[in-house]
């Protein structure tokens, strides 16, 4: 997209965007219609037009008369013959004189015609390869290319070929930049808003090394004379950040800049609420208020001071465990997880040491966590192998002491932190797969007993070991959160003159990111009841975009359930009155019935190994690969809509028991989703699916492709899939070949 | 007079019309009448076209504006004895001006170089572009004949010498330092509704009610706080007279009246792609336009004679109809209609009434009640009043100079680059409505004392001192003590007054007339109610006739040809 960062669509660009989309839709449908049907009327032509019309600014076309019509027959015409004949000359390598003016000629009808412009540069780059070749005439052959150029933009000023050329051109470094700005001036008169002589007006500046302060008088200029202008004030973020980036005089610091900033686009945002680009450039200027530069650790599983029990064998009898920090492994490894407040590269054994007696640091590999493949994320995990003999030691963990990791801004993590946490081992006992094999898990509101309600003074204590907290050191200093509050303050005015969505929905971040800000510590989340009331209204307001609102409305409510130990633990329930399993700990969260649209707050609950979503909304699971410990999860009565949303439990090595009954898996036939992750058909899967050749071969298996990716590497015990659409029993019999170790399918033992 | 060269006999001697003075009223109507096909006579008794419209040297208009403060006795006509069938009624002009005063400070500069002054007579005037006196440059190809230039913004001063840059546009009111943000909201938001109103849009209809109500009363509903109101009423809609007190006020702006001033307004902005602002002026001043719709009206064929005074009306002896008038010459020229100069009055013989059929045929148009007077002021400086622009409008609200202030003042300054006066120098055009001429001088004084530096090397200067000591010590010591203060002058120095003339102009005739004749300069800020008056009197003489009729005209690209250069 131009250099532009693709985001995901905010509320405020996605209703234009829709309402565009359907209109053209509408158009299309209609229009197609017609030209099957050969139908020529003028109104459908007026269609035709309005069609073409989208592009300009709302400026109006009008439609074509007869004679404009025979006029552009006529054209076709004309412009078909020159080009058979430039096609004729081009493939011929002729660099003559008369065939390179016809290329000119083409070009100036047809600006689009990008083998027109590559054929010019192969003759210019003909011209310049003769021996006579000499300064004046080198000058002259480009200039001739600009003139071309020109013409071609009189014609059309947005064709992509002809700024392309024109930047080529001007890179042989043989002509006047000056006069390239000259030049865009004027385009930029004609229409200020048009990306492409921004684009290139970045090129010029770089070119001719104009000042960054120079160019960002000139975005402060043009947005004086229209400030609905997106590619202004683009550019202006884009300056502003190179001079931050370079340290440059006035703007070594934010803490100076950015308080300007919102004052000039509070001039917009007030002026014309409805204009949508000053939003788009605040919610930039809230982001560079709100993001530190370098990476911060925010939490970790074990955290600092924990005391860790591993048992091989659930069967304990000691209620000396705690059931918040106790770990049941049957892979004779245990993870320590890195959560970090955003995604970074070069988390490794050489920038992470863990110093413990029964593991080399050298041989943990860390692993990034993350739905792509990529080299970054702001989860990592590595794993430690249990010790067999130490019955108790200590394990330090030093982050970032030597550099290397790297958030994908490119800012340097700089606060080195260390925890430590012991490890207590509780040998195996028992024979372990004799006892899971009778085991089945329930997570049935009859199965729970609440925390707390019995004053089980030890849980409590254990729980209290849990530390919940921001991890992050206050980094931020004065000025953020005064300019937070000052934002507050403004945006609560404006929405006492008027009702504006977008202004509630910015009230809404500004708020939850003064939360975040001012609080690290003191877990109190003053306004999550004020955001709450602000996305409900919203989903009122704009049910364009209720998912949205949906999606923020539950972040915040996780934010709101784990911000205190009090709230936390209201949800923290027993499983069974035993607490012999050996699957999972005796500790259940229990975030049923909320509504939840997306699942959130995942630093704060690392420790989790039993949860249960079942009954709220969720569309996808994003984000839950950081629970590394969970081994029994319920998602019973979602609303997921394919297997592959499942993703991210993928990376749950413990998970052994899952309940995805009554979800929507299988009732839409197109699932979008499938097509963002790699079929095992295709080589870029190559390395992980070669494990079972005649698997892949497999008709039912290759018809159940998506299954068979999902699922292969579940290490399930109990699966619950009723009650979905795909979940019929030739489907059922397709999952018990993908995974041989499943011992209960939807409540019945497998043989 | 008396030096009025032997002038050929004028031929043919019978006209459709005679039209006396050559001021834009009777030089559109001139126009229209010749673009009718009517043969049409077109005098002036001055040598110079516009009369009370005109741009003159600044040697000229102090004796223009002498020659029309007092009565002179009309030359004689050769007899009243003559022995044919008419009778003759002595014209005679009424004084316009009154209260003149001249004063130069800088004598030497200014005599040697009158002539490359073009000093306005009926200023502070200019043209909204889209406005009604634009329309009719366009439709009569009259453009052709002028170039204009943008007037780059409008400004509302205060009596600290400040002047605040009126929010007219939405980048106007982003770029607005002055506003705070709920008031740019609130504006903006208001100036939306308009739009929405004016387009017809459903769910942001202005209720009849609130459009029959006051304007001043529509933007109270409406919230706005009082310096916005007072930008809208009086910088942006023109009203005259302080709207929130009806005690005074003889302009009280319906709701409805107000947005067709702000659909007016918003019009005019960006119409014209090289005009940044609302308004227009004429290259070589307002004279022009009246010269314009003159050659115009020459193309079509009127007979054009200046330096003709006319001295009677020739009026039938038994029906008493009017036939022709007696020039100066000593000719008589006959025509069917008769349109005159305003300050023309018709003296008819002591004791003796007009004859029954002119008393029948008494005035259909006549000068509306009691207007009052207005006030105007010419300056002349060496600096502009605000550094990086040069010409542009700036408002005075009623009260916002002194108390007693009930109208408001408005000023145009208008640089050398439209050929007005010298280089490097500019030109004040003040007015205010006032009751008497000397309310009028306190306000063009108290605008002066606020802005300008008067030197007190002249004699004159002191008539302008005692006057302003009368308006009152509050507003001597308000703009003294304040006039260092401020964002628009910011320490720099007030421009210093080189030559000044103040005079009060007539708004009525006070009498009513029995012959047809024009309006004179109202005072208003454009031309539009001019326009208007000029139109219905060209109805009432010709009522067959279109006013211009829409003709695929020799230009059909006036649009281009109107913008003014850049």
């Amino acid at each position: 997209m131009h250099g532009r960062p693709r985001k995901a669509p905010k509320p405020e660009e996605e209703a234009a965007s829709v309402a565009k989309a359907q209109k053209l839709r509408a158009l299309q449908t209609q229009f197609f219609s017609f030209h099957h049907n050969k139908i020529h009327s003028p109104s459908q032509t007026h269609l035709r037009n309005r069609k073409r019309k989208q592009k300009m600014h709302g400026r109006p076309r009008k439609a074509p008369k007869p004679e404009e019509e025979a006029a552009s027959v006529a054209k076709a015409q004309k412009l078909r013959a020159l080009q058979t004949q430039f096609f004729s000359f081009h493939h011929n390598k002729i660099y003559t004189k008369e065939a390179v003016e016809l290329s000119a000629k083409l070009l100036e009808i047809n600006p689009e015609s990008y083998t027109a412009w590559n054929y010019r540069k192969l003759a210019v780059e003909h011209y310049l390869s003769q021996p006579d070749c000499n300064p004046d005439w080198i000058k002259s052959v480009l200039d001739d290319e600009l003139r071309v150029v020109e013409n071609a933009l009189r014609q059309n000023f947005k064709s992509y070929g002809a700024w392309h050329h024109r930047k080529w051109v001007i890179s042989k470094g043989h002509s006047s930049i000056d006069n390239e700005l000259r030049l865009l001036d004027k385009f930029q008169k004609a229409d200020s808003r048009n990306f492409h002589a921004w684009n290139y007006r970045r090129f010029v500046a770089e070119s001719m090394k104009r000042s960054e302060q120079d160019e960002l008088k000139y975005t402060e200029d043009m947005i004086y004379k229209n400030f609905s202008n997106y590619s202004a004030w683009h550019n202006r973020s884009v300056l502003l950040s190179a001079l931050f980036e370079k340290k440059a005089e006035g703007f070594l610091s934010k803490e100076k800049v950015l308080p300007e900033e919102y004052e000039f686009i509070h001039q917009a945002i007030f002026t014309d609420p409805d204009d949508q680009s000053g939003w788009f450039y605040h919610l930039w200027l809230l982001d560079q208020t709100v993001t530190t530069d370098s990476p911060l650790l925010a939490s970790s599983w074990p955290g600092h001071g924990y005391d860790v029990f591993l048992v091989e064998d659930r069967c304990y009898n000691g209620s000396a465990f705690s059931p918040f920090t106790a770990l049941h492994s049957d892979s004779g490894s245990f993870p320590i997880v890195l959560y970090f407040n955003q995604p970074v590269g070069g988390v490794s054994s050489s920038t992470v040491t863990v110093e413990c007696g029964f593991n080399k640091n050298e041989d943990l590999l860390w692993k990034p966590l993350s739905a792509s493949n990529s080299q970054t994320a702001r989860v990592w995990v590595a794993h430690l192998k249990i010790p067999s003999s130490d019955l108790l030691s200590t394990v330090e963990v030093s982050v970032g002491h030597s550099k290397g990791i790297i958030s994908t801004r490119g800012f340097e993590y700089s606060h080195p932190s260390m925890f430590s946490f012991k490890v207590h081992v509780q040998p195996m006992e028992r024979d372990f797969s004799q006892v899971s094999v009778a085991e089945s898990i329930s997570l049935r509101e009859e199965n729970f007993k609440i925390y707390g309600s019995q004053s089980e003074e030890s849980i409590i204590n254990s729980f209290n070991q849990l530390s919940i907290k921001n991890g992050h050191e206050s980094t931020a200093s004065n000025w953020r959160s005064e300019a937070l509050a000052k934002e507050i303050e403004c945006f609560r005015e404006l929405l006492s003159l008027m009702d504006c969505k977008i202004g509630k929905l910015t009230l809404a971040r500004l708020l939850m990111a003064y939360d975040v800000m001012s609080y690290p510590f003191a877990n109190k989340l003053v306004h999550s009841e004020e955001v709450l009331e602000l996305c409900s209204d919203l989903m009122k307001l704009d049910p364009t975009h209720y998912q949205y609102y949906k999606d923020e409305h539950s972040m915040v409510l996780l934010q709101k359930v784990t911000s205190s130990k009090e709230s936390l633990l209201q949800h923290c329930f027993q499983y069974k009155d035993s607490v012999s399993s050996a699957i999972c700990g005796p500790v259940c969260l229990r975030l049923n019935n909320l509504s939840l649209s997306r699942m959130g707050a995942f630093e704060k609950l690392l420790w989790v190994q039993m949860l249960d979503l079942s009954h709220n909304e969720l569309q996808s699971i994003e984000g839950l690969e950081a629970m590394q410990l969970l081994s029994c999860l319920s998602l019973r009565n979602n609303k997921l809509r394919s297997l592959t949303a499942l993703e991210p439990l993928r990376k749950l090595k413990l998970l052994r028991v899952l309940d995805i009954s009554y979800n929507q898996i299988g009732d839409h036939s197109i699932d979008t989703t499938r097509y963002l992750c790699s079929s095992p058909l295709s080589h870029s899967v190559g390395s992980e699916s070669n494990k079972d050749e005649t698997v892949t071969s497999d008709v039912a298996l290759i018809d159940n492709w998506e299954a068979f990716y999902i699922f292969k590497d579940f290490n399930l015990n109990q699966l619950e899939i009723v009650g979905n659409t795909i979940a019929d029993e030739k489907f059922k019999s397709v999952l018990v070949k993908i995974m041989p170790k499943l011992k209960q399918l939807d409540g019945k033992l497998l043989g | 007079m008396d030096d009025i060269p032997p002038y050929p006999p004028i031929d043919p001697t019978t006209f459709d019309l005679i039209v006396i003075g050559t001021g834009l009223p009777e030089s559109i109507i001139a126009a229209a009448a010749s673009t009718a096909s009517k043969s049409v006579l077109h005098l002036d008794p001055n040598p110079f076209y516009g009369s009370h419209f005109s741009s003159l040297p600044l040697a000229d208009l102090p004796s223009f504006l002498s020659s029309h403060s007092t009565s002179p006795s009309p030359p004689r006509s050769p007899s009243s004895d003559d022995p044919n069938e008419f009778s003759l009624l002595e014209f005679a002009t009424r004084p316009l001006y009154s209260s003149i005063d001249i004063s130069t400070f800088s004598p030497n500069l200014l005599d040697q170089h009158s002539r490359k002054f073009n000093l306005d007579v009926a200023g502070p005037r200019v043209l909204f572009c889209a406005d009604k006196s634009i329309e009719l440059l366009l439709r009569t190809g009259t453009n052709q004949y002028m170039e204009f230039k943008s007037v780059d913004a409008t400004f509302v001063g205060d009596n600290k010498g400040n002047l605040w840059s009126v929010p007219d546009s939405r980048a106007a009111i982003f770029k607005d330092k002055s506003l705070g943000l709920v008031e740019k909201n609130k504006l903006m938001r208001f100036f939306k509704l308009v739009q929405g109103h004016l387009a017809g849009e459903q769910d942001v209809k202005i209720s009849e009610e609130d459009l029959q109500s006051p304007f001043v009363d529509f933007l109270n509903k409406m919230g706005l706080p009082p310096k916005i109101k007072s930008f809208i009423l009086y910088a942006i809609a023109m009203a005259d007279y302080d709207q929130e007190d009806t005690g005074v006020c003889r302009d009280l702006l319906k709701t409805k009246d107000g947005i067709d001033q702000l659909a007016l307004y918003n019009a005019s902005i960006g119409r014209f792609q090289n005009a940044s602002g609302a308004f227009l002026y004429p290259i070589y001043g307002q004279g022009e336009l009246s010269q314009a719709f003159c050659r115009r009206a020459a193309v079509k064929g009127c007979l054009y004679v200046l330096r003709m005074p006319v001295t009677a009306l020739l009026v039938d002896k038994d029906t008493g109809c009017y036939k022709g008038v007696r020039l100066a010459s000593g000719q008589d020229i006959f025509s069917q209609k008769l349109i005159l100069d305003p300050t023309f009055k018709v003296t008819l013989p002591l004791g003796s009434s007009p004859p029954l059929p002119l008393k029948e045929k008494l005035p259909f148009f006549s000068l509306k009640d009691d207007k009052g007077k207005i006030a105007r002021g010419i300056c002349i400086t060496k600096t502009s009043l605000k550094p990086d622009i040069s010409n542009f409008l700036v408002v005075y609200p009623p009260r916002s100079l002194f108390p007693e202030q009930v109208t408001s003042i408005r000023l145009l300054q208008i640089a050398s680059n439209l050929a007005v006066c010298l280089p490097g120098m500019f030109v004040l055009y003040i007015s205010a409505l006032c009751n008497d001429d000397d309310q009028g001088k306190k306000l063009i004084h108290a605008v002066m004392n606020t802005l300008l530096t008067v030197p007190l090397d002249s004699e004159s200067n002191a008539a302008v001192q005692s006057e302003t000591a009368e308006i009152g010590s509050a507003v001597q010591d308000e703009t003294s003590e304040s006039s260092s203060g401020g964002p628009s002058d910011s320490g720099e120095e007030k421009p210093t007054l080189l030559w000044s003339a103040l005079y009060s102009q007539e708004l009525t005739l006070g009498q009513v007339d029995f012959i047809c004749s024009t309006p004179m300069p109202d005072g208003k800020l454009n031309y539009n109610d001019l326009i208007d008056t000029t139109f219905k009197i060209f109805q009432e003489i010709y009522p067959e006739e279109e006013f211009f009729p829409e003709t695929s005209l020799e230009n059909p690209e006036v649009d281009g040809d109107a913008s003014p250069e850049t």
